[in-house]
């Protein structure tokens, strides 16, 4: 079985959000990227398949040279082989088309993505390749076990969980659940050294243009000193809730 | 040119977003001068949506689509889209809607918005404002394609009564093969979920305890609200991993967010964020999220959430 991770790369949680450029570009210095949390839980999940389903695991990233530390550190947690399609990563749509063209090149029975991603939270990407491709889909995925071409998977769902089968090929959003956070493989030595080995192919971007572009980024308004409550005036609080705020 | 929102319902029923999303439409309707269509999925009370502004109603009652899936759904709206002439499709943030409109992006080849906060500021070209790096910053953002899918995030724009014309549409549809099948579907019932919820009632480690949490769940009851917890509570398995809210659990966007007993890491602001007003209680004054909240209670969690519940009960 052959399965594709797509990685996106994205700045830490507890990075400075900042801007440049009239305040229309994210400012990177200064900021540390990782693997996007969702797309490693995915990632763990596509490892485990190698032993489980034995499938050969492929990720790729669209993005320039600057994306390659994350693509190594997947090859060292076991993915066989990284491709980064060498383009800005404009959007969301732009993304998704590159990895589609990719994989009409290259047959997947399985492309797992992230549920979102946690800079711009869309949730686009599995989606949109899933309808390109005209793929199965299923997001906010926390189980999935695959026999004979047959997936058995389930949503998280408001208040629940979903539970359904389809045929591959099919396109996965992975979120925390699918694995657990403790189930995430650190990287040892031995898979740091075997990943200088492994394939990492640059691919020559389509250039596909954006549909969406952002004018300008700005950030909320600052926000009011917290009013704090005796612990023995519940009354006003209950007040300042009712009437000031009129959330209750 | 007509605007079509998705009206999502639940068990026959309109959802809340379902209302939102009508006003949201009908407003952005008024800018562009066209008709507002609506279409749901075996829903028995649509109507209640012409009061929001619904010009047309389209309803499509079939036993082969009592299970949402993105797949069956956006194929039919695909359908609508086609014979109506439609320019722009609104659709919640629920999990279900943003499941079906990057998909139905995909097979439409449009371009899809998530996370959109405001009316657009501009109509041509087509900018609207959505909140982007886990609500620390918004966008403007310029959409191009013939056609749009925005996804409203959830208590931004509200509810607005505005009167529709809504003539009840039938519309025959073209059923589409898949081998994507629900199965089963476990819920919880009775509780408020947290996507649902106006008010969610959220504990952490403070509680000391999967037995204290018998006093969340009834200051939760008397408020009708949702409960959930943190990271690490989940995590413990204390509570189910339903509940928990933050970076990488559930989003919450409710009008208010009560936080008891939780010191407010990054990760876990990041997930409450765009809920409108947060209350803190939390023994320890240095707690992070007091600068983040925007009314604080310093003190034990074990005295005062019994004092509170006696003060809304005798409300």
């Amino acid at each position: 079985m052959n399965i594709l991770v797509c990685i996106s790369n994205v700045p830490d949680t507890t990075s400075k959000i900042n801007f440049t450029d009239g305040d229309s570009k994210f400012d990177k210095n200064g900021v540390q990227f990782i693997i996007n949390p969702n797309d490693e839980f995915g990632l763990t999940k596509a490892v485990w398949m190698k032993d489980s389903n034995n499938a050969s695991v492929s990720v790729v990233t669209v993005g320039d040279s600057s994306a390659e530390p994350i693509l190594r550190k997947c090859l060292a947690i076991g993915a066989d082989k990284a491709i980064r399609i060498d383009s800005d990563a404009k959007d969301a749509y732009s993304v998704a088309k590159e990895i589609v063209n990719h994989c009409e090149s290259v047959k997947y029975d399985l492309i797992i993505c992230g549920r979102e991603s946690i800079d711009y939270n869309g949730g686009l990407v599995p989606g949109l390749i899933a309808g390109y491709l005209d793929y199965n889909y299923i997001t906010n995925c926390v189980s999935l076990e695959i026999e004979s071409e047959k997936a058995k998977c389930a949503r998280e769902i408001s208040g629940g969980t979903e539970y359904s089968e389809c045929d591959l090929p099919l396109v996965v959003g992975a979120q925390k659940g699918l694995v657990e956070e403790s189930d995430l493989i650190i990287p040892n030595m031995r898979g740091i050294m075997m990943a200088r080995q492994k394939p990492l192919d640059v691919e020559i971007s389509k250039n596909i243009n954006s549909r969406t572009t952002d004018k300008k980024f700005f950030k909320p308004e600052e926000k009011g000193e917290v009013k704090l409550v005796k612990s023995d005036e519940l009354d006003k609080l209950i007040d300042l809730l009712e009437n000031e705020a009129k959330v209750i | 040119m007509a605007v079509l929102v998705y009206s999502e319902s639940e068990n026959g029923k309109l959802k809340k977003s379902a209302f939102e999303t009508m006003s949201y439409a009908k407003a952005l309707s008024e800018k562009i001068g066209s008709e507002v269509i609506c279409v749901s999925f075996n829903c028995s009370d649509s109507e209640l949506l012409i009061k929001y502004g619904a010009d047309k109603i389209i309803n499509i009652e079939n036993s082969n689509l009592k299970e949402f899936t993105s797949k069956t759904y956006s194929n039919v709206i695909t359908q609508i889209i086609d014979k109506k002439d439609i320019s722009l499709v609104i659709l919640s943030s629920s999990a279900d809607a943003k499941y079906l409109g990057s998909y139905l992006a995909g097979i439409t080849d449009s371009t899809y918005v998530s996370n959109v906060v405001e009316l657009p500021e501009s109509i041509d070209p087509f900018i609207v404002k959505r909140s982007c790096f886990t609500n620390k910053a918004f966008s403007s953002t310029e959409i191009n394609g013939d056609l749009k899918i925005l996804s409203i995030s959830s208590n931004s724009y509200g509810a607005k009564e505005n009167n529709g014309e809504g003539i009840i549409e039938k519309f025959e549809i073209n059923e589409v093969n898949t081998t994507f099948k629900v199965s089963k579907i476990e819920k919880q019932s009775g509780n408020v979920t947290i996507a649902d919820a106006d008010v969610v009632v959220s504990a952490g480690r403070g509680l000391k305890g999967p037995e204290n949490w018998h006093m969340i769940e009834e200051l939760a009851e008397v408020l009708g609200a949702a409960t959930a917890c943190s990271k690490p509570v989940s995590d413990m398995g204390w509570r189910p991993h339903s509940e928990h809210v933050g970076q990488t659990g559930k989003p919450v966007a409710s009008n208010l967010y009560i936080a008891i007993g939780i010191s407010g890491a990054i990760q876990h602001l990041a997930g409450i964020n765009s809920s409108k007003v947060k209350l803190v209680i939390n023994n320890d004054p240095e707690a992070p999220f007091f600068k983040a909240a925007d009314y604080g209670v310093v003190g034990d969690a074990f005295e005062v959430i019994p004092d509170l519940i006696k003060k809304l009960k005798s409300r």
